[in-house]
Order: structure tokens, then sequence, then C-alpha cells
């Protein structure tokens, strides 16, 4: 019989990093507490980190989001 | 509310919990984030990576037909089986592989209105176990080119102004400022725009739970930026993938007759010598 757990504490916000809007989808599954940083737009994964605590998890996606947003260059095009 | 042209494409997450262990289904997870599903996915679902198994990992291509059914037959797979694609992101992912399914013929293919989002947030069960079926000897179909446009049939197109051009990548994309979505590797030599192309990211099409828009929604949505069933249409993005979604969208929600995705997209034409490139907002709708 297959084992199966439920989600809990679902939530997302938005929040700013260097000037990119990134979306933190956290949730907590069996022990472990996730969270997911994306791009917003497209909507892509920058990073995602499960942890035994919420604020461990958040901490360290913002850390490793912020880190690949540096890299982007934002050209003139005027 | 007027009905989506192909419901019968979207299955909601009521409908799927009640079909977790039918054996004529199978529940397949596709992710951007391609480790997600190990840490809960639908019981019963199975994985696809789209980096190593809905692509040519050699050349740059699509699977080939005999992939495909190597891929299906290993995930248990009949031609006759009904296929749930789910995933994160609003299923980006999950309309890739539903327009590679397509491509090569799967005649039940659906989508799970609002993806892995919703399943998540409504607290339904999932599991970190990955199960094994009983491998089939799947043969897929020839596959339907008229679903997938190529560079010469886009060059052709903006030359002659013979389709609409939809380019679903975030606006800053689209003008240029940025080779790449924030944060992601920058894999084009230019920043811009196919000539023509309207800018409607595939984002648009969803809701904030992850699920579609309405009918009427997405039509005054198209409608506004001059696509319509009057005129071909090709969708493009940066490697065919969040137009697979819009493709989806155009073809199955809205019922438009001739929707095609190039997947070339912006990577392809980008990098060509010579090739013409428009900078900044759209000019006017419907060119």
């Amino acid at each position: 019989m297959e084992a199966t757990m439920k989600t809990e504490q679902f939530q997302e916000r938005q929040i700013e990093i260097d000037g990119w809007p990134v979306r933190l989808t956290s949730y907590k599954v069996g022990d472990k507490y996730v969270c997911q940083a994306d791009n917003v737009s497209p909507g892509a994964c920058l990073a995602r980190f499960s942890e035994p605590t919420a604020e461990q998890a958040e901490s360290q996606a913002i850390s490793k989001a912020r880190h690949l947003l540096s890299k982007t260059k934002r050209r003139d095009i005027s | 509310m007027a009905q989506y042209a192909h419901p019968e494409v979207v299955v909601d997450t009521e409908w799927l919990a009640g079909k977790l262990k039918d054996p004529s289904v199978r529940i397949v997870e596709v992710d951007v984030d391609t480790s997600a599903y190990d840490l809960g996915h639908i019981p019963g679902a199975i994985a696809w990576a789209w980096t190593t198994q809905l692509s040519d990992t050699v050349r740059r291509d699509i699977l080939s037909k005999g992939d495909l059914e190597a891929l299906l037959s290993k995930s248990g797979i009949k031609p006759d089986t009904t296929i749930i694609l789910y995933g994160d992101s609003n299923n980006w992912f999950a309309a890739w592989a539903f327009w590679q399914l397509k491509v090569y013929g799967h005649k039940d293919v659906r989508l799970l209105n609002g993806g892995r989002k919703k399943w998540l947030a409504e607290s339904r069960e999932v599991s970190d176990q990955a199960p094994s079926y009983e491998h089939t000897q799947y043969k897929a179909q020839e596959p339907d080119l008229s679903l997938r446009a190529f560079l010469p049939q886009v060059q052709d197109a903006v030359k002659k102004h013979a389709a609409s051009l939809v380019d679903v990548r975030g606006p800053q994309e689209f003008t240029g400022e940025i080779l790449a979505p924030p944060g992601l590797p920058e894999t084009c030599q230019r920043g811009g725009h196919i000539p023509g192309a309207r800018n409607v990211p595939w984002s648009k099409a969803c809701n904030d739970d992850g699920t579609f828009k309405s009918f009427d929604e997405l039509k005054a949505l198209y409608s506004a930026e001059g696509v319509s069933a009057s005129k071909p249409t090709i969708a493009y993005c940066r490697i065919g993938e969040r137009s697979s979604h819009t493709w989806f969208v155009l073809k199955y929600l809205l019922g438009l007759p001739n929707v095609t995705n190039y997947d070339g997209s912006w990577t392809e034409w980008g990098n060509l010598v010579g090739a013409p490139v428009e900078r900044g907002a759209a000019k006017s709708a419907g060119v």
C-alpha cells in the first residue's frame, strides 16, 4: 500500500530581489518545509530547498535566487 | 459563459482524485524543476524529465518517434491510455509533453487544470514513492508536422505577413531588455523579437490559482492582439516550451484551426546571422 502525506500551510507571496519580482511558494510536506523561489515572469524555478524549518528553507531559497538574479544584465534598448 | 472548444482536454483536481487507481489512466508529472516530483507527487504518478526524456539529448530536437515509443512503453502506456499531464509553473512543461504527444498522435491526453500548484494548495494526498508499471510495446503514429513550425515557415510568414506571430515571453525579453528570463543563462546573441510579433505572455492565460482563464477571457485576450481563426497563428518563446502552453490554449481551449508551435523560437531566431529583429514594444495589432 502506497504511503501518502498531505501538504500543509501552502502559501505564496511575492518579494523583490535586486529589482526583480520573485515569487516564494512555501509548504510543509511530511516533516519537511519546502520553499521555492521563481522568477514570476516567466515563472521558472530559480531555487528550491527542503529544510527542517520554514525559515531555513526560505532563507536558502532567497539566497540562491539572489545569486542567480545578480547575473542577469539589463540592456539599453532606447 | 462559453465553453472551451475542447473541454475534454482539461480535467479538474476533484475528477482526478477519483481516478488515482484507474488502470486506464496514467498520471504523469512534468516539471520545470525536474526534482520537485521527489518531494511529493500525486499518488500513482510517474515523472518525465523534460531535459532528458522529452528532448533529443544529442541534437536540438523533440523526441524521435522511436524515443517517444520507448518512453511511453516504459511508462506502461498503451495507445488507448488516458494520459493526464500536470506540472509546476501552471503546467508549463506539461503542455510541452502534451504537444509532443499530439505530434505523435496519442489520442487521449489531458491537462490537470491548475497543475501541481492547485493539487498542493488543496492539501490533497501526495506520495514520495515512485510507482512502476508493466512495460508495453507502444507504437506511435508518424509525426503530425502541421502542429510544428520550422524556421523556413516562420521566415516565409514574416515576409508575406501570412500569420499572426505570438511571442509568449515576458515583456522584457520581448523588448530586448534582457536576453533570457531573469536568473537563467543567456542563450542567444541578440535581444528583441521577430518583426510583426505580438507579445502575449503565456501566463496571461492563467488565473492566480493556476487554472486556465475562461473561454471568454481568453478570447478577449488574444483577439485584442489580432489573433483569430482567420489567419494561421505561430506561437514562439525562447526554446519552445512556454509557447506549447499557448499553443494548447489557442488550439484546444479557443479552437483555432491552424496553430503551430515554433519550438526553435528565440534561441534559433536570435542567433541567426542576418535575421531581421525588432526591439522595443510591439508596433500595432494584427500585423
